[in-house]
């Protein structure tokens, strides 16, 4: 047992750079993600690839670190592959940076670290290189994440928000809302019972069989915070196009549904972490609806609607009761710290 | 929850907007009370669906808006106190008071919190014993029995450091005021929903029987407000003027009695000062002299200074239902939900933010 184990909390000396920082690295770090590259502990970890590059980073301070259906952990993993795959790379290695806030208990550290490892064994990347810091009780809530993420892109592959084009189709992978909800249901005083959990789910694998069936897939983006409406309100500006979708087609489940009531929330402002929207070729939309379908992460996709050359920059809705009105990005923050 | 979706059914939203095609003919101008059916109509494009001779004009049913800014200034000032927590429903915090927001106290270090009950205010108290925690009681007759229910628990439990700012109002009296000003005339009104739960639809008797305008009482989903609309051409097509409710799993003509028991327990009608209509009496709630130890009020010492009103913003015209956003200078312009300068355009069931988040007045 190391003098590390002695201590079942976080101590500001765990991110000194001492012998318990470096104790710490080794048990929770170096053994479980198990990889060479890390196992060199020198300041860069040394990679030869070749090909287009994709390079994305992104920070987790999500509240509370656990949730239904995951954990700060997953989250770190999942969102940034994700970012890569949606510029169609396929995630190579990441980097992890925590920032943990003294008196973390280190039960819950090796719990986030172990669903780590987990989530990066099913995207199929290595965490090649990280750091650690400690900082004083109440400069961090309990543990911040960073990750940051390379990802080769396949050759014939281009994928950005500004190709959408009239005439395309636009693709929803599954139910809105569930990652927002979850989390909200859990916050402090402000817990309420759902059954749902957080869609947290990597999508390299459904993209790389959508890429597969075509590669000419024009946009891919997933719709984090500001939720489905904030995403399409950036695609349909950065391809100066609209965008016009039906309420009938964004499925929702029904407590998410419920939950939003009882809030005032909108669900197609609620974060999600497991979804995709792709813009696609007309008529390319039928097969790649069809692999979506096949993958577990795909099989409630839907194709909710299509791009216009009128009004640019705008996101219109056919409401259920066949009217029509846009649909604007998110102002302000009505939940904040959900990724 | 049935309850919502069967509410939001395609099939039945298209038979009753072919209902409403078919029986109306004369020319009605309609109010809706509630933010909440302002947020329904708007979200759903029901205006747009509706006949050219159906107008649809939105009330002054949302309680954020008519807020004046004496009482925002009250809260501000109760929050700069170092021992209060200010304990809010989250729409509050961004409302422009006459010179700062709650919000941007927040951001410089007052304790502001939101809660989604008056009782997580209470249990705040609890865990804060040398602090004071202030509710900010904002909203119609729908919140004041909980905020009622609140001050017992917490008289009940002798929490002594629990205060509530009672800035309560009531539609009856405001309805009153607005018709017999002339200002706008009417042909309907869709009486509010949730309002009508807790005091029932006999008080808006008074308004199809003096003033003659059918007054149907309404639900949140497009269905309901559809079903209202056929009620209210109804009415219309046949001269009839009287209260019908169209949201009978809501509504009990008689109201909630237990909940009305309650808020005449703690509170006593009193006057108000609202946006853009001025002070209306009896149209507000005062927490009555056996509770007063739980009153902000009496409790701090508190100077709010003299209320300012931005220039150019017309929400009092637009609350009244004079106006509408579009004709509003600002609207759009310097008035965005990003950068609200009036109260209508920050809360969620303001009228101005309900035209400007579903794009009605604005360009393209």
């Amino acid at each position: 047992m190391g003098d590390s184990e002695k201590f079942d909390k976080i101590l500001l000396s765990h991110g000194s750079g001492g012998k318990l920082a470096h104790e710490l690295v080794e048990k929770h770090f170096v053994r479980v993600f198990d990889n060479p590259l890390l196992a060199r502990l020198d300041d860069s970890a040394v990679i030869t690839v070749s090909g287009r590059l994709a390079f994305t980073t992104d920070s987790y301070v999500v509240s509370p670190i656990f949730f239904p259906g995951g954990d700060i952990g997953k989250l770190a993993v999942c969102g940034t592959a994700n970012d890569l795959a949606m510029s169609g790379a396929r995630p190579l290695c990441l980097s992890l940076s925590l920032i943990i806030e003294e008196g973390l208990p280190q039960s819950e550290l090796k719990t986030i670290i172990e669903s780590v490892n987990t989530a990066a064994m099913e995207v199929g990347v290595t965490i090649v290189t990280g750091d650690t810091k400690v900082v004083q009780r109440g400069s961090a809530d309990k543990l911040f994440i960073n990750t940051a993420g390379i990802g080769i892109i396949p050759e014939n592959v281009d994928i950005s928000g500004s190709n959408a084009k009239p005439g395309d189709k636009v693709l929803l992978s599954g139910p809105i809302g569930d990652h927002g909800i979850a989390v909200l249901s859990k916050r402090e005083g402000l817990s309420f019972t759902t059954v749902l959990e957080s869609d947290c789910a990597p999508l390299n694998s459904l993209v790389a069989e959508m890429l597969n069936v075509s590669a000419d897939i024009r946009c891919l983006r997933d719709p984090t915070r500001g939720g489905l409406a904030t995403t399409l309100n950036e695609l349909a500006k950065q391809s100066n196009v609209s965008i016009r979708i039906e309420e009938e087609k964004v499925p929702v489940h029904e407590a998410v549904l419920a939950a939003c009531e009882m809030l005032g929330l909108d669900p197609l402002y609620i974060a999600n972490e497991g979804k995709l929207v792709a813009i696609v070729p007309a008529e390319h939309a039928d097969k790649i609806l069809r692999v979506m379908h096949r993958n577990q992460y795909g099989k409630e996709a839907s194709l909710i609607g299509e791009v216009c050359a009128n009004n640019p920059g705008r996101v219109v809705m056919k409401t259920r009761i066949g009217s029509s009105r846009i649909v604007d990005m998110l102002v302000g923050d009505p939940l904040p710290r959900i990724c | 929850m049935r309850f919502i979706t069967e509410f939001r059914r395609s099939d039945l939203a298209e038979g009753l907007i072919a209902q409403i095609n078919q029986r109306s003919h004369t020319p009605a101008r309609l109010m809706e009370f509630c933010g909440g059916h302002t947020v329904t109509i708007f979200k759903y494009g029901i205006r747009q669906i509706l006949p050219d001779n159906i107008e649809m004009v939105s009330g002054p049913g949302c309680p954020i808006c008519v807020t004046a800014n004496t009482d925002l200034d009250k809260a501000i000032a109760l929050a700069k106190i170092p021992q209060v927590i200010i304990a809010t429903f989250g729409d509050m915090l961004k409302v422009p008071g006459s010179h700062t927001s709650l919000q941007e106290l927040k951001a410089d270090g007052t304790d502001v919190r939101i809660v989604y009950s008056a009782l997580d205010a209470i249990a705040m108290a609890q865990e804060n014993p040398t602090r004071s925690v202030v509710f900010l009681g904002i909203g119609f007759e729908t919140t004041a029995p909980t905020i009622a229910a609140s001050i017992l628990q917490a008289e009940d439990r002798r929490i002594n450091n629990y205060y509530v700012l009672s800035l309560h109002k009531l539609c009856p009296p405001v309805i009153r005021t607005i018709l017999d000003s002339g200002e706008v005339e009417l042909q309907g009104l869709v009486c509010p929903g949730h309002v009508s739960a807790i005091i029932g639809s006999h008080p808006w008797d008074f308004i199809a029987r003096d003033y003659g305008i059918p007054c149907v009482v309404s639900g949140f989903e497009p269905v309901d407000i559809l079903q209202c609309v056929v009620m209210l051409v109804d009415q219309v097509e046949s001269g009839r003027s009287e209260v019908e409710i169209a949201y009978r799993r809501g509504v009990h003509p008689e109201g909630n009695e237990e909940a009305m028991r309650l808020m005449e327990q703690v509170f006593e009608p009193g006057p108000a000062a609202w946006r853009g209509i001025g002070e209306v009496p009896d149209s507000g709630l005062k927490i009555r002299n056996e509770y007063q130890h739980f009153d902000a009020t009496m409790a701090f010492d508190i100077d709010p200074g003299q209320p300012y009103e931005p220039d150019g913003c017309i929400c009092g015209d637009i609350l009244r239902g004079v106006k509408t956003p579009p004709d509003c200078q600002l609207f759009d312009n310097a008035c965005t939900p990003q950068y609200p300068v009036g109260p209508c355009m920050v809360s969620s069931e303001g009228t101005c933010s309900a035209y400007y988040n579903y794009g009605e007045g604005r360009d393209g």
